[in-house]
C-alpha cells in the first residue's frame, strides 16, 4: 500500500522535479542491495538436518519452535554444535557421516561431558558471556548426582535432566525449568516420587514440606525470587545434603545475626557434641514454618522441652524467655487496641502509631535476640519495647477522653434541642388551642 | 416609636414590609392526615442550606490536587478544631438530603401533585434532583480515596456507555482518557461552583412555583377534606406549620450531630492510581440500584453491550419520569391507575434492588 | 398542658414561659452550634497536611556523615547527610518486615537492626534479608529548611 502511494508521488514529481528521479533510483538500489544479503543469509541458515527431525516421529522429533526459543539457538549455535555432522549437506548420509564429525544421539554419561566442553571452557564461554561461571561441571564431579553417575547409575540427574534438551533457557527465563519459582518443581520431579526414589532409601517428602515453609511463601505468595529454593542450600551442580557441622553456615548466609547470637551462645557447643544439625534442631529442615513465640517456653508446641526437663536451667530460661516476648507482644497488642478503638472513632492516632512501630522494632529485635538464649539479654530488649508500649497505651487513653468530650459535647448540644423542640410543641399546642378557642367563640 | 420600630417602618417604607409580612400570616397549608409529608420539601431545604454552610467551612482548608486532597481531608479530621464534625456533618448531611429529597419526590407523585398546573414545579424539582445526584457524585470523589477513585473510574465508565455522546462525556467529565488530577480538579470545580450556582437557581424557581400555586391537596383526599369545617382544612404557615418545620429541623440536626460523633465519616486509605482495585467497589447507596441493575443485565445484548442498553433504559425511564406530569393528565378510571401503579413500581423497583444490592453484598 | 384548657386566662402568662423558654433554648442552640464553627475557624498551630512534603530539618542540624529519622505521614523517613555533604531521603520502613532503618556512620550505610539487612546510599538492598529497595525521595534546601517530597506521581 505505502510502497504504492510513494510511487505514485514520485512518478507525480518526475514530470516537474528531475531530482525525484534520482532519488527514486536511489530508492530502488537501497531495495536490492538490502534483499542481497538477506538471501545470503537465508541461505547461511539453512538447516538440512530440520528438512528430516521436524517431521519424524518421537524420539527423534525435533520442533523448531522449541529450539529456537533456546538460549543456545539465540546464541547461535545449531544442531551440528551438540550432534555434529554437516548440516549443509542436503544428503543424509553426508551430512551425518562420521567424516562429518557426526555424534548422533548422546549417552546419558556422556552428557555432562559434552556439556562441559564449551561450558568449562572460560575462553570460550566469555565471548558469550563473560561473567557466567565454568565450574558447573567441576561441581557437578563433586555432587551425589556426579558421584552416582561416575559409579555408572544412569538414573542421576544429567545436565538435561534440570535444564532442558532443545530448550535450554537461561536461569532468567519464566520458562526456564530452573527459574527461581520452577526450581522446587524440578527437583521434585525425581525427588517426590517414590518409585524412582526407592532404590536410594531416601524420603520423597522434601517438595511437600517445603511448600508448606516460610521460604515457600515468600518465593511463591511474596514473589521475592531471592528466598531460598532447594539450590540455595544444597547446591545447584554441586547438590548435596549440607552435613551437620556446615549447616549454621549454611542459614547464616543470610540469617547473619541469629547465627551470631547462636554461635557465642551454650548451644553451638552443646549441639555440636550431640551431634544436632545446628539451626535445623528446631526449625527443621525443609518444612520451616514461620517462628512464633510458642517454639519458645514450656508450653505445647514449645521446641525447648524436647531437650530441657522442668527443674533444669534452660528450662527456667526457656520459660523466661517466652513470657518476656509474649508480654511485649500482649502489650503492643492492648495499645494497638486501644489506639484503633481511638482512631475508629475519628481521633488523631497517627503520632502514636508510629511510635507504637518502635516498640515493634524491639519486638522483632528481641525475637532475634533469643538465639543467644540469654533471659536477661532479652528481658533487656523487651523492657524498652514495653516502654513504648505503655506511653501509647496513654496516648489512646487520652485518646479515648477526647472522645468522650465530644460525647459530653454532643449531650450538651442534644440537650438544647430536646428543650427547643420541647418548647416549640409546646408553644404550638399552646397557640392552637387558643386558636381553637377562638373559633369556637 | 422604639428602634425597633422605627427600623420596621423604615424597611416597610423602602419595600412593602408590612405587605411581606401580612402576606405571610394569610398564607395556608392544607391540614388532612398525610400532612407530615409536607415537611419533607422543607427538611431537604434545611439540609442543603446546611451544605452549603459546611461546605464552605470546609473550602478553608480543603486543597483540591491528586497530592493533597486526601492530606487536607485527613488534616481536617484530625487536627483543625471541630474538623471531624464539619466534615462528619458535610458527609452525612449529604447522605440524609439525598434520601429526604426522594421521600419528597415519592411523596409528590403518590399525591399526584404534579398534575396541572405543577408541571413545572415537577419539572424543576427533578431538575433538583438530578443536580444533587451530581453533587454526590463529584463531592464522592474530592477525599481522593481508594474506594472514591475507583467507585468514579466504574461510574464514568457507565457514562461512557451513554449512546452517541458517550465517549465525549466520558472525556469531559474526567479531563482525559482517564480518572485524574484533572479530574479531581473537574470534580471540584462541578462540586463547588457549577452545581451550586444551578441548584440555587432552580431552588428558587421551584420554590417561587411553589409559591405561586400553593400546595395540592391529594384527589385521593379531595372530597374528604372538602367536607371539613373551614377552619380545619388548612393551618397558617405561620407560625403553625413554620413551627413544626423548625422542629424537624431541629431534630434533623440532632441527628446529624449524633452520626457525626459517634460515627465520625471515614476517611479509607489514599488513592493509588497504580494499585489494583480493590474488592468490593460499590457506588455510593443512592445508585445502588443502578449499579446493580447494570450488573443482572447480561454482557451482550442483541447489537449492543449490556451495559450500554442499561444505561440506554435508565436514560429512558428518567426521562418518562421527568414528563409524568405530561404523560398522566388526570382524568379517571383506568387512565389514573396507571400512574399509581407507575409510581408504585418505581419506589418498589429503587427499594428492592437496593435492598438485594446490599444484601448481595453481605454475603 | 394540663390546666390550660379549663383556665384560658393563665393562657398569656404560660405562653409568655414558653417564649422565655424557646428563645433560652434557640440561643443556647446557636451557641452549641457557632462554638465548634468559631473554633474550626482558627487554625491549629500544625499545618502538616500530610501531603506529599514535609519539612524533615533545618540546615546545620545535621553534621556530615549522619542519619535523622523524621516522620513523613504515617511512616517514619530518613533523612542521611552524605560525606559529601548532600542530602538524601528514604522511607525508614525496612522492606523485609518493616522495622525502622536508620544511618550507621561507621558502616556508611543503611542498617537494619532487626535482620542485619543492609542498603547502600542509594537505598539499594545490599547485604542482609531485605527483598526490595527503600523508597527514595526527593530532597529540597529552600534557605534553612529541608524539605522532603515524595517523587512526583498523580
Amino acid at each position: 500500500m505505502e510502497a504504492r502511494v510513494d510511487s505514485t508521488q514520485i512518478t507525480d514529481a518526475w514530470w516537474r522535479a528531475p531530482a525525484a528521479l534520482a532519488g527514486y533510483l536511489f530508492l530502488l538500489a537501497l531495495v536490492l542491495g538490502m534483499a542481497a544479503p538477506t538471501t545470503a543469509r537465508a541461505q547461511a541458515a539453512k538447516n538440512s538436518c530440520l528438512d528430516c527431525h521436524s517431521q519424524l516421529p518421537p524420539p527423534l522429533q525435533v520442533k523448531p519452535e522449541e529450539y529456537n526459543q533456546s538460549i543456545h539457538a539465540e546464541k547461535g549455535l545449531t544442531c551440528v554444535s551438540c550432534h555434529g555432522g554437516d548440516a549443509t549437506k542436503a544428503d543424509m548420509t553426508a551430512a551425518m557421516s562420521a567424516a562429518a564429525g557426526f555424534r548422533g544421539h548422546v549417552n546419558r554419561t556422556g552428557i555432562p561431558k559434552l556439556c562441559a566442553s564449551c561450558h568449562a571452557n572460560a575462553t570460550y564461554m566469555r565471548g558469550f558471556d563473560p561473567s557466567l561461571p565454568t565450574d558447573q561441571y567441576s561441581k557437578y564431579l563433586t555432587s551425589v548426582h556426579g558421584h552416582l553417575l561416575a559409579k555408572g547409575d544412569t538414573n542421576v540427574a544429567v545436565c538435561t535432566d534440570c535444564h532442558g534438551v532443545h530448550d535450554v533457557r537461561s536461569p532468567s527465563d519464566p520458562r526456564s525449568s530452573v527459574y527461581p519459582l520452577n526450581v522446587p518443581g524440578t527437583c521434585a520431579r525425581c525427588h517426590a516420587n517414590a518409585e524412582t526414589m526407592k532404590a536410594y532409601k531416601i524420603p520423597t517428602d522434601q517438595y511437600a514440606s517445603y511448600t508448606a515453609s516460610v521460604h515457600y511463601e515468600d518465593l511463591v505468595k511474596n514473589g521475592d525470587l531471592s528466598a531460598p529454593t532447594c539450590v540455595t542450600c544444597h547446591g545447584a551442580h554441586g547438590a548435596t545434603p549440607p552435613g551437620v557441622s556446615s549447616v549454621v553456615n549454611v542459614c547464616s548466609t543470610c540469617h547473619v545475626f541469629q547465627a551470631q547470637l547462636f554461635d557465642k551462645s551454650p548451644h553451638a557447643r552443646a549441639f555440636l557434641a550431640a551431634g544436632l544439625p545446628g539451626c535445623v534442631t528446631c526449625h527443621s529442615n525443609h518444612r520451616i514454618l514461620q517462628p512464633t513465640d510458642a517454639f519458645l517456653g514450656t508450653g505445647k508446641g514449645s521446641v525447648c522441652v524436647n531437650c530441657h526437663a522442668p527443674g533444669d536451667p534452660g528450662y527456667t530460661a526457656a520459660a523466661q524467655i517466652h513470657s518476656s516476648l509474649t508480654a511485649l507482644q500482649a502489650s503492643i497488642d492492648r495499645s494497638s487496641a486501644i489506639l484503633a478503638r481511638a482512631g475508629s472513632s475519628g481521633m488523631e492516632v497517627g503520632p502514636a502509631e508510629l511510635e507504637l512501630s518502635g516498640a515493634r522494632d524491639d519486638l522483632t529485635k528481641a525475637r532475634v535476640g533469643v538465639h543467644n538464649f540469654s533471659a536477661p539479654a532479652v528481658e533487656k530488649e523487651t523492657q524498652a519495647g514495653m516502654g513504648v508500649a505503655q506511653k501509647t497505651y496513654q496516648a489512646g487513653v487520652a485518646a479515648l477522653a477526647e472522645r468522650d468530650y465530644r460525647r459530653k459535647g454532643l449531650g450538651i448540644s442534644l440537650g438544647v434541642i430536646v428543650l427547643v423542640v420541647v418548647s416549640l410543641w409546646l408553644l404550638i399546642r399552646s397557640i392552637e388551642s387558643r386558636n381553637s378557642l377562638e373559633a369556637k367563640k | 416609636m422604639s428602634p425597633a420600630g422605627q427600623v420596621r417602618d423604615w424597611l416597610d417604607e423602602r419595600f412593602g414590609w408590612d405587605d411581606l409580612v401580612a402576606f405571610i400570616r394569610h398564607k395556608t397549608v392544607p391540614l388532612h392526615r398525610y400532612s407530615y409529608w409536607y415537611y419533607l420539601g422543607g427538611i431537604t431545604l434545611f439540609l442543603f442550606t446546611l451544605q452549603v454552610v459546611t461546605g464552605i467551612l470546609l473550602l478553608l482548608y480543603y486543597r483540591p490536587t491528586p497530592s493533597d486532597a486526601f492530606g487536607s481531608v485527613q488534616y481536617i479530621m484530625t487536627q483543625v478544631h471541630f474538623g471531624w464534625l464539619i466534615r462528619s456533618i458535610h458527609s452525612w448531611g449529604a447522605n440524609l438530603m439525598i434520601f429526604t429529597a426522594f421521600a419528597h419526590m415519592f411523596s409528590v407523585a403518590f399525591f399526584k401533585a404534579y398534575r396541572k398546573p405543577r408541571e413545572l414545579t415537577w419539572l424543576s424539582g427533578i431538575i433538583l434532583l438530578f443536580l444533587v445526584l451530581g453533587f454526590g457524585f463529584s463531592g464522592y470523589l474530592l477525599p481522593w480515596n481508594t474506594l472514591a477513585f475507583f467507585a468514579t473510574t466504574v461510574g464514568t465508565n457507565l457514562i461512557g456507555q451513554v449512546p452517541l455522546a458517550g465517549p465525549w462525556l466520558l472525556t469531559f467529565l474526567r479531563g482525559g482518557a482517564d480518572v485524574t488530577g484533572a479530574t479531581l480538579g473537574r470534580f471540584f470545580a462541578f462540586h463547588v461552583a457549577l452545581l451550586p450556582g444551578l441548584a440555587t437557581a432552580f431552588l428558587l424557581t421551584h420554590l417561587l412555583l411553589v409559591q405561586r400555586f400553593g400546595i395540592s391537596v391529594p384527589p385521593s383526599l379531595e372530597p374528604a377534606w372538602q367536607a371539613k369545617p373551614p377552619a380545619e382544612r388548612e393551618i397558617r404557615f405561620f407560625p403553625n406549620f413554620m413551627l413544626r418545620e423548625l422542629m424537624a429541623w431541629y431534630l434533623a440536626l440532632g441527628a446529624l450531630g449524633t452520626l457525626a460523633a459517634l460515627r465520625p465519616w471515614g476517611l479509607g486509605t489514599k488513592a493509588d492510581p497504580f494499585a489494583s482495585a480493590p474488592a468490593g467497589i460499590r457506588p455510593e447507596w443512592y445508585f445502588m440500584f443502578m449499579f446493580e441493575t447494570l450488573k443482572l443485565i447480561p454482557a451482550r445484548v442483541g447489537f449492543m453491550t449490556g451495559e450500554a442498553l442499561g444505561v440506554l433504559v435508565f436514560g429512558l425511564a428518567a426521562v418518562a419520569w421527568t414528563l409524568l406530569p405530561f404523560l398522566d393528565r388526570g382524568g379517571t378510571g383506568r387512565k389514573r391507575r396507571w400512574a399509581a401503579g407507575a409510581v408504585v413500581f418505581a419506589l418498589g423497583y429503587v427499594v428492592g434492588m437496593t435492598l438485594y444490592g446490599y444484601l448481595v453484598m453481605a454475603k | 398542658m394540663r390546666e390550660d384548657k379549663s383556665n384560658p386566662t393563665q393562657n398569656p402568662e404560660r405562653r409568655r414561659f414558653l417564649e422565655v423558654l424557646l428563645g433560652t433554648g434557640i440561643v443556647a442552640s446557636l451557641v452549641s452550634f457557632f462554638y465548634p464553627v468559631i473554633r474550626y475557624l482558627i487554625p491549629p498551630p500544625s499545618t502538616d497536611l500530610g501531603s506529599n512534603t514535609v519539612l524533615a530539618a533545618t540546615v546545620g542540624e545535621l553534621g556530615i556523615n549522619a542519619g535523622k529519622i523524621f516522620r513523613f505521614g504515617d511512616h517514619p523517613a530518613l533523612l542521611v547527610r552524605m560525606a559529601d555533604g548532600n542530602y538524601s531521603a528514604f522511607s525508614a520502613v525496612c522492606t523485609h518486615l518493616g522495622c525502622t532503618v536508620e544511618y550507621r556512620p561507621d558502616l556508611r550505610e543503611i542498617w537494619c537492626p532487626c535482620h542485619n539487612g543492609k542498603y547502600d546510599l542509594h537505598g539499594r538492598n545490599i547485604s542482609g534479608p531485605p527483598p526490595r529497595p527503600l523508597t527514595e525521595f526527593q530532597v529540597n534546601v529552600q534557605g534553612k529548611d529541608i524539605y522532603v517530597s515524595r517523587t512526583a506521581a498523580t
